[in-house]
């Protein structure tokens, strides 16, 4: 799926005039494209891609969509590849790279994000069917710094380690006090079990998600 | 990810016309995975989002379910938990709370087996490439089918849902080019056969549009049971489905389906005969649970499922039917 890497290029970067660390590795990532398309012949002997012939875009000119996506309130005209997942979109061409990408299958749940309030899988979702919705991505949660009571929690709690899968099982962790799952850490596990944290913060995750739900019960909504 | 040409479908007939090499979607979950895997490679992709197949209503005929109804929906609807609690169930434990927001009960039920062969393009399989070969009856198969099983497929069908609509003798509703029809759950699945690759009575351009479950007043004495390696998200090693109609403590009727042991979702009538007529308790529960797995036939890995499948359906008859 190398065409991502070619539209990041040519697009304003958020960090214009410092050297950030996303930066250098949309840059990497543009370089190893590019290194790849230059080698065909090793490409080929892949035994990873042997049996995957890759079209290229250039011959697709019909799978390119005009569309515009809401994302944490505000509208985002884009030109995508019909291919294009709510997560690539998110992280990709709207540079908000808070939404992380784990398996990019649906296993890991890192990439969770609310689609018109419901928490869903980003990667699995094509930007295409999301026109009209509205999209809520860890960066939408704070009120400017203020954080969400959940974000809060999960600082007070340690509910994290590496903190890579954090920002999903955030969005996870609001779905779910919304659903009304949290009525004892056994529901919470039940309901939160599809977001894995390889580092095993899951104690603190549960005693995160339970201080949240006592605090967004009792404030006024 | 192969490209694909899209559209958003506007009307039923529209979305039927879409011609050959169309795949539907509706929720994504199973279809952008296997589309990521090259598993599945269609070049027009048709979103079935806009069309109304929607809504859950119950009268005096049955349950009527609308095909794109999200599986977190049905699953937490009242009239569903309480009048069908094995088909609440079954959505509960199935997959992850993220996953039930986006599924479909049509998708559900359309969801391709998750034999590590067919997944894998590298590898040979007869659902994914017919004659190619089917390396999981010699290979890695703790996961198979012990019912169902031919000499060219031995994957499990992986829908808990289709086990507990398959139990309460669903129907469903189908729309395509010719026109509507309607298929008994159970013969919408076809066993694999010589021809693997075809799994469901489903005709080109034809999309389910009504999941419909006959009314029986009993329904409400049932629960789905699901073992698996772990104790959430993840698919069943086995499950059961169990629908008990009791007269005080006599055994009036009964229905019986199994998950994770199938190359369909696989109903168990010698199970729910035998029950018939006993008294409600743990030993006519494992008499008639003794029969279960008879015609299973065994892979080197999976012999553990003909007692683990006997003994899921024990456990479900006694918590269903208040057995301690």
């Amino acid at each position: 799926m190398h065409y991502r890497n070619d539209d990041t290029m040519g697009e304003p970067s958020p960090n214009k005039g410092r050297s950030s660390r996303r930066h250098f590795l949309s840059q990497l990532a543009a370089l190893s494209a590019s290194l790849t398309i230059a080698a065909p012949a090793a490409r080929a002997a892949s035994s990873t891609e042997r049996s995957r012939p890759e079209t290229p875009d250039s011959e697709q000119p019909e799978s390119l969509v005009d569309i515009v996506l809401k994302v944490n309130g505000q509208e985002k005209p884009l030109k995508v590849d019909s291919r294009v997942t709510v997560l690539d979109a998110v992280r990709d061409r709207l540079n908000m790279s808070g939404t992380k990408k784990g398996c990019d299958h649906g296993a890991c749940g890192a990439c969770t994000v609310l689609i018109d309030g419901k928490r869903v899988l980003s990667c699995l979702t094509l930007a295409v069917m999301t026109q009209g919705k509205e999209i809520t991505t860890i960066e939408g949660l704070a009120q400017g710094d203020e954080l969400h009571p959940v974000q809060a929690a999960f600082v007070t709690c340690d509910g994290f380690q590496c903190g890579y899968c954090t920002p999903g099982q955030i969005m996870s962790a609001v779905g779910c006090i919304r659903e009304g799952h949290t009525g004892s850490d056994t529901e919470i596990r039940e309901f939160m079990s599809g977001n894995l944290c390889r580092c095993g913060a899951y104690p603190n995750i549960v005693q995160a998600i339970k201080q949240a739900a006592t605090q967004m019960k009792g404030a006024v909504s | 990810m192969r490209g694909f040409q899209f559209k958003a479908a506007t009307t039923p007939s529209d979305a039927v016309s879409s011609g050959a090499d169309t795949a539907f979607i509706a929720g994504g979950t199973n279809l952008i995975d296997l589309m990521k895997l090259d598993v599945v490679t269609p070049t027009k992709l048709v979103d079935l989002g806009p069309l109304s197949f929607r809504g859950i209503t119950l009268d005096s005929a049955g349950l009527h379910i609308g095909a794109l109804e999200k599986m977190a929906d049905v699953a937490e609807d009242p009239r569903v938990v309480k009048k069908y609690p094995v088909v609440s169930q079954a959505l509960l434990k199935s997959a992850s709370a993220q996953i039930r927001n986006m599924a479909t009960m049509g998708g559900n039920l359309m969801q391709r087996t998750r034999c590590g062969y067919f997944r894998d393009t590298d590898s040979p399989c007869n659902k994914r490439v017919p004659g190619s070969g089917c390396p999981a009856l010699e290979g890695e198969n703790r996961m198979h089918a012990i019912f169902g099983v031919s000499d060219s497929c031995c994957a499990t069908h992986p829908s808990d849902l289709a086990v507990a609509l398959v139990a309460l003798d669903s129907v469903l509703k189908l729309q395509g080019p010719q026109g509507t029809r309607e298929v008994k759950l159970e013969d919408f699945y076809l066993l694999p056969g010589n021809t693997p690759d075809r799994e469901h009575d489903i005709r080109s351009g034809e999309i389910i549009t009504e999941i419909f479950v006959p009314a029986k007043a009993w329904a409400s004495r049932s629960g789905y049971l699901k073992i698996r390696d772990r104790e959430s998200y993840e698919f069943a090693l086995t499950s059961a489905a169990v629908v008990l109609d009791l007269d005080g403590s006599t055994i009036r009727d009964a229905r019986i389906a199994v998950g994770g042991v199938g190359t369909k979702p696989w109903s168990l009538p010698v199970v729910a005969e035998a029950l018939k007529g006993r008294t409600a308790n743990r030993e006519a529960f494992a008499a008639a649970t003794e029969q279960a797995a008879e015609g299973a036939r065994t892979l080197s890995q999976n012999g553990f499922k003909v007692s683990l499948v006997k003994k899921t359906i024990l456990r479900a008859l006694s918590e269903v039917g208040g057995v301690a």
